[in-house]
């Protein structure tokens, strides 16, 4: 079995500006973020960035690397929308192609199993078949001749996805509750990266979750990268969830230029162990903060 | 048409609160689903669905938002580690669901029109929109594959409006004009906003207010509204919750009053 680890900063090396990547996890969970973070510091740029969209995107947006998403959505889960995407959308900085996410998913597999299309009903009627002039329905070629849309492959130049557990030959162990279209967007790709919370024996899989929770096939795998909160701020269950407070510090950021400049320097100008270190200082600055302010009158709680 | 109920629990005298009407209204769309699993968007959709599964549609099969199907019907904002789990439903094959038709959904409108198109995805031109909402995510295939509806927490010209400005959730019209392939499974079933309940049962499907919520006026509803209502010489209010229905929602479904925080009373 080959050792497919590789570094973060070898995983980027494999990515070229213009690409188009395909990044795993769902909205505001099991995002890639450390490589996402490695290639904001990176020269990467004009890259396609197909995802169900989450913090992933407006990173990226915000440091200029992106030239076209394709999405059905880009949310933070808790919060609706991603500032920066939205500021992206309103200023014109990005071109767009947007598709019910179930159309999404069928792009994914037609590629994965490689085939030009796949038909559904969904996009039938709706403006994401304007918006996008370049999609085409096909007729059934049986007796009910009903006209669907003919999604097209999402073919992938790489793809990025995190998982929980993996081992050094690249096979991938999602032991949160949803595989996402992780083992789709890998399908899917020409060079394909699994990150991961720790790298583990192979052996060791089966004491960590049952059979269904080793999703991901060393068949879809190029690279792996162990690095240990590596989906931070994004939701990573059972082994954290998402970082609600530095999550809200990032929306609060986005919103003002200063602002921004002082995240930017403070957490995505380091390394990704400069990263962590910066983040576990920011948790500790926020319960000192809470503690001195424990007297104050109660927010609106969370749900 | 109900009639005054004075004396026996009307409106002013019973207490009951605008989001309450809201949630018997919700509760109300899955009036007649058997064995269908019934997804809701916001926080009276959520409540109506638990109240329609703890009472006249006990097949309803509800979720956990995340990745579950749950065991009856766990209160708002309940510990997730106390639900009891029922079956592996991921996001896959909530795609198998939703295309199978075997699902009742209310999904939340940032704008609504005339013939029941919905927008959640961009405010103005979608080159390049005023707002960037949060996507079309995926009403374009709900709305052709399994019956959908709508809730609006703040009724208002903006949100009520004569032309959506990206038709996400497909309305009749669209439907229709797509082919049969579109129209086959297409049903909008209800709107339900702050205001009232709306529905399509029109010889040309455009919307008509089908009741208001007890205190709300027809004229309040029409000056809220920016577009021409069918409405009907003599409209019901909504109906009231039965004592029991009153005591689930506020004991057992929504003991934090959750509700309450959605819809100004």
């Amino acid at each position: 079995m080959a050792d497919k680890r590789v570094t973060l900063d070898e995983l980027v090396g494999e990515l070229h500006s213009g690409m188009t990547i395909g990044i795993g996890g769902w909205g505001s969970r099991r995002k890639p973020m450390a490589a996402v973070r490695a290639i904001l510091r990176s020269a990467l740029t004009d890259l396609t960035v197909v995802s169900y969209g989450g913090p992933d995107v407006g990173l990226l947006c915000a440091a200029g690397k992106v030239a076209k998403v394709v999405y059905g959505f880009v949310t933070l889960d808790s919060i609706p929308t991603d500032p920066h995407f939205r500021v992206a959308r309103q200023s014109g900085a990005v071109e767009a192609m947007e598709l019910d996410e179930g159309m999404f998913y069928l792009g994914l597999l037609a590629a994965s199993q490689r085939l030009p299309f796949l038909p559904t009903r969904a996009g039938l009627g709706s403006d994401v078949m304007a918006v996008n002039p370049s999609l085409r329905t096909v007729v059934s070629p049986y007796d009910d001749a009903e006209e669907l849309v003919a999604v097209p492959a999402l073919r992938l130049d790489a793809a990025l996805v995190h998982v929980n557990r993996a081992d050094a030959g690249g096979s991938g162990q999602v032991l949160g509750p949803d595989p996402f279209f992780d083992d789709l967007f890998l399908g899917a790709a020409d060079r394909r990266f699994v990150t991961t919370e720790r790298i583990v024996a192979t052996e060791r899989f089966s004491s960590e979750g049952p059979l269904q929770t080793m999703c991901i096939s060393r068949l879809l795998t190029d690279g792996v990268v162990e690095t240990e909160g590596g989906a931070h701020f994004t939701a990573c269950v059972p082994d954290y969830g998402r970082d609600e407070a530095f999550q809200k510090e990032y929306v609060a950021a986005a919103g003002d230029p200063d602002a921004w400049a002082a995240f930017a320097d403070r957490f995505l100008a380091v390394d990704e162990t400069g990263y962590q270190h910066a983040v576990g200082q920011a948790g500790v600055e926020r319960k000192a903060r809470t503690a001195a302010g424990a007297a104050a009158p109660g927010r609106r709680g969370a749900r | 048409m109900s009639p005054p109920s004075f004396g026996s629990g009307g409106a002013g005298e019973s207490g009951v609160t605008r989001a309450e009407y809201c949630a018997i209204a919700c509760a109300e769309v899955f009036r007649g689903d058997g064995e269908v699993m019934a997804s809701a968007f916001g926080t009276a959709p959520a409540l109506g669905a638990r109240l329609a599964r703890m009472t006249f549609a006990p097949d309803l099969v509800l979720t956990d938002g995340e990745a579950a199907l749950v065991a009856g019907a766990p209160a708002l904002g309940a510990d997730t580690s106390t639900l009891v789990l029922e079956s592996h439903m991921p996001y896959r094959r909530v795609f198998d669901v939703v295309w199978s038709g075997r699902r009742n959904l209310i999904m939340m409108a940032s704008q609504i029109d005339r013939t029941g198109n919905q927008n959640i995805s961009a405010i103005g031109e979608w080159s390049r929109p005023r707002v960037q909402l949060i996507g079309v995510r995926g009403a374009p295939g709900n709305t052709v594959n399994h019956p959908t509806s709508y809730w609006v927490p703040s009724h208002s010209t903006r949100s009520f409006v004569e032309q959506v400005d990206v038709v996400s959730g497909v309305g009749y019209a669209r439907a229709e004009a797509a082919g049969p392939a579109a129209a086959r499974y297409h049903e909008i079933r209800r709107v339900v906003s702050n205001l009232g309940v709306f529905d399509f049962d029109t010889p040309d499907h455009v919307m008509r207010l089908r009741s208001v919520h007890p205190g709300v006026t027809v004229d309040e509803v029409v000056q809220a509204t920016g577009f021409e209502l069918v409405v009907g010489s003599d409209v019901p209010d909504t109906r009231q919750p039965t004592p029991g229905e009153l005591e689930l929602i506020r004991t057992v479904l929504d003991p934090r009053g959750l509700r309450e925080r959605e819809v100004r009373p």
